[in-house]
């Protein structure tokens, strides 16, 4: 056999392989791991959750979901570990890797799709839309991309209206290991979420989560602090929290003004996110408080 | 050893112990291969060693997933975790004999350091790179930059203690500390600048994994490493007589700067290569050496290539149970070999303290 012609057929047999690939890649997928709480949720909401065979640590809704192994943490997957599971459809959040895993599952003809994370409205139909082409339910999934679009508007709209035109100024505080305040500025899904529902982010001198200075956060001046329900004593914990030095003169501890709120719920940007906006708007301008 | 001594022992110390080292190579061999076996054996997957090697002696073809979990996960974590482990070992026996000092590591000689920087820097900055080099590197800019940055501190250590031709070891451990502190600082402001999931990627870097062994890893360490592992043969006799200090290692005709210059480029080498590939693994280094010079007294000889062996075994080990103990999700191998190694190394002091001379 000559050089050239074993080259040919090694060239075709790859070229099969590809095709095979293809094929496996067309058929509806029966056996899914997703990855990122809000893909999960998706897939909840379209009713799909039968083909769901495991889910990663941050897909912690709805409860059922927490019976189905875990593969681990979204950035930090490993290869065998994900294989063990046979699936057959992965669906995962933007950022899930780390690269060298997502090439060995592509290698094993195992199907991948990304979903891109963008902290608005937008962003949640355009998730929506790509898990249900995944899924192969695109009707379904127009339909509740309309449906949460109808959500969302109305819950925005509810939310301008409560404010009033006062909004108030939201401290989303994600930490406050050793006294230090981690607060969430801008292009966060905090922020994204605050200004969903009516308020203004206290924080616009950096992007993502951080931590501050003392007065920076006295001088930012928060009429209400937003944090994530961790469980346990919140009474005991909010008061300690409005006797840290750097929140005591804000309107937000003088006011005893702190919300929390379950921290997939509140910053997941998935089906949820209506429900979210809603209980965040009562939370900051309601009569209930 | 112990202090009652039979008769027999007292006439020919050193032959016996030379014959239990060399026993303990044999067996050391012999471990490190049968680990080996369960390695590619044992994983998350259902996929079977023995089923596979079946099929193969009956000429049957393996399936993808099989192939793939064989050859493309469980074959390059192997290989992977024989050169780390080896190469972490070994590199802490040769640091301990240059230093004369049972604590130390090859972090003294800044590899650590400047390589922890560099993974630092390329996974903050890593985007802000022209599209060009980024396609270049690809998935490895992590590991290039760590490599190239334990080399670069490994140099600016050793010009800072080297006068006139001699290196001085107490100098490079006073700016060991000072080049470990600068680089801590400058970490910490690119880790206040890193974003939420590059924070989590900082910190799996630093807890170490084999779970990203490809085989383009393996190609590119297994040169560096095996000629690191290489040289170390020759620093044995150099080893050997610095014991003694240095003055007298000098008179006894041992050229202790090239002992010197070998050790720390030898080190380098491995080390940096090691880091780069699978972050930051600790205590495999300190534990390694330790064991064997109370099992089989401290010459270096059998030392280095023992601690090679026992490195290589312990780490293979260690990755096996990182790999299955949560699966289908997997606990970093740094977090496995602190958990096992700290209460060993405890165990050791406690045990023998008259013996290390402590």
């Amino acid at each position: 056999m000559s050089p050239f012609s074993r080259l040919y057929i090694t060239l075709s047999l790859l070229l099969v392989t590809m095709m095979a690939g293809h094929m496996v890649m067309a058929q509806t997928a029966s056996r899914i791991v997703t990855v990122g709480g809000s893909v999960t949720e998706i897939v909840y909401a379209l009713d799909q959750q039968d083909r769901l065979i495991a889910r990663d640590t941050t897909s912690s809704y709805p409860d059922q979901v927490t019976e189905l192994p875990d593969i681990g943490y979204a950035r930090a997957l490993s290869p065998e570990g994900v294989l063990s599971v046979a699936p057959d459809l992965i669906i995962a959040i933007e950022g899930a890797g780390p690269p060298e895993t997502i090439d060995v599952l592509k290698a094993a003809q195992v199907g991948y799709v990304s979903v891109p994370e963008i902290y608005s409205a937008d962003g949640i139909v355009t998730k929506i839309r790509i898990v249900g082409a995944a899924l192969d339910q695109g009707q379904a999934a127009e339909a509740l991309a309309q449906q949460v679009t109808d959500d969302l508007s109305a819950a925005q709209a509810a939310a301008v209206k409560a404010a009033g035109g006062h909004p108030k100024k939201v401290l989303f505080i994600l930490s406050t290991q050793g006294g230090r305040i981690m607060a969430g500025g801008r292009n966060s899904a905090a922020d994204g979420i605050i200004r969903m529902a009516g308020g203004i982010n206290a924080i616009t001198a950096f992007d993502g989560y951080k931590p501050m200075t003392d007065e920076a956060v006295t001088i930012a001046a928060p009429d209400v602090i937003l944090m994530m329900d961790r469980g346990g004593d919140h009474g005991a914990a909010t008061k300690e929290l409005l006797m840290m030095p750097a929140l005591v003169p804000t309107p937000a501890a003088q006011n005893g003004k702190v919300v929390r709120m379950n921290g997939l719920h509140l910053l997941g940007f998935g089906p949820r996110t209506a429900s979210a906006i809603t209980e965040l708007s009562q939370a900051l301008y309601g009569e209930t408080h | 050893m112990s202090l009652a001594v039979d008769a027999p022992s007292v006439h020919a110390p050193p032959m016996d112990r030379r014959v239990q080292a060399r026993r303990l190579t044999v067996a050391l061999s012999l471990l490190l291969a049968v680990t080996s076996v369960f390695s590619l054996a044992w994983g998350a997957s259902g996929t079977s060693l023995w089923a596979a090697m079946a099929d193969l002696a009956a000429g049957r073809e393996l399936s993808r997933l099989d192939r793939i979990v064989l050859f493309d996960i469980r074959l390059p974590r192997l290989c992977l975790g024989i050169l780390v482990g080896a190469s972490l070992a070994a590199s802490g026996a040769v640091m301990q004999g240059l230093f004369r000092n049972p604590l130390a590591d090859p972090g003294l000689i800044g590899v650590s350091a400047g390589a922890g920087l560099a993974a630092i820097t390329a996974i903050v900055l890593g985007a802000m790179l022209p599209p060009a080099i980024r396609e270049l590197t690809g998935n490895y800019l992590v590991p290039i930059s760590a490599f190239f940055g334990g080399w670069g501190s490994t140099l600016v250590l050793y010009r800072v203690a080297t006068r006139h031709g001699q290196t001085s070891v107490a100098t490079m451990l006073l700016a060991g500390i000072a080049l470990g502190a600068l680089a801590g600082a400058l970490s910490g402001i690119l880790v206040y600048m890193a974003d939420d999931s590059q924070l989590r990627d900082l910190t799996f870097w630093g807890m170490g994994s084999l779970a990203g062994a490809t085989w383009a890893k393996v190609m590119a360490a297994t040169p560096i490493i095996l000629a690191a592992l290489a040289v170390t043969p020759f620093l044995a006799r150099g080893l050997n007589g610095l014991a003694l200090g240095e003055a007298a290692a000098g008179h006894i005709g041992i050229s202790v700067q090239l002992i010197k210059n070998t050790s720390i480029l030898a080190v380098a080498a491995a080390t940096g290569a090691a880091v780069a590939v699978s972050g930051g693994i600790g205590f495999i280094g300190i534990v390694v050496p330790h064991l064997l010079r109370l099992a089989t007294g401290p010459d270096h000889h059998s030392l280095l290539p023992n601690a090679a062996l026992l490195g290589a075994t312990l780490l293979l080990a260690a990755d096996m149970i990182a790999r299955v103990i949560i699966a289908p999700a997997e606990l970093p191998i740094g977090i496995v070999t602190a958990v096992l190694g700290a209460p060993v190394f405890l165990w050791i002091l406690l045990k023998r303290r008259g013996a290390l001379g402590l």
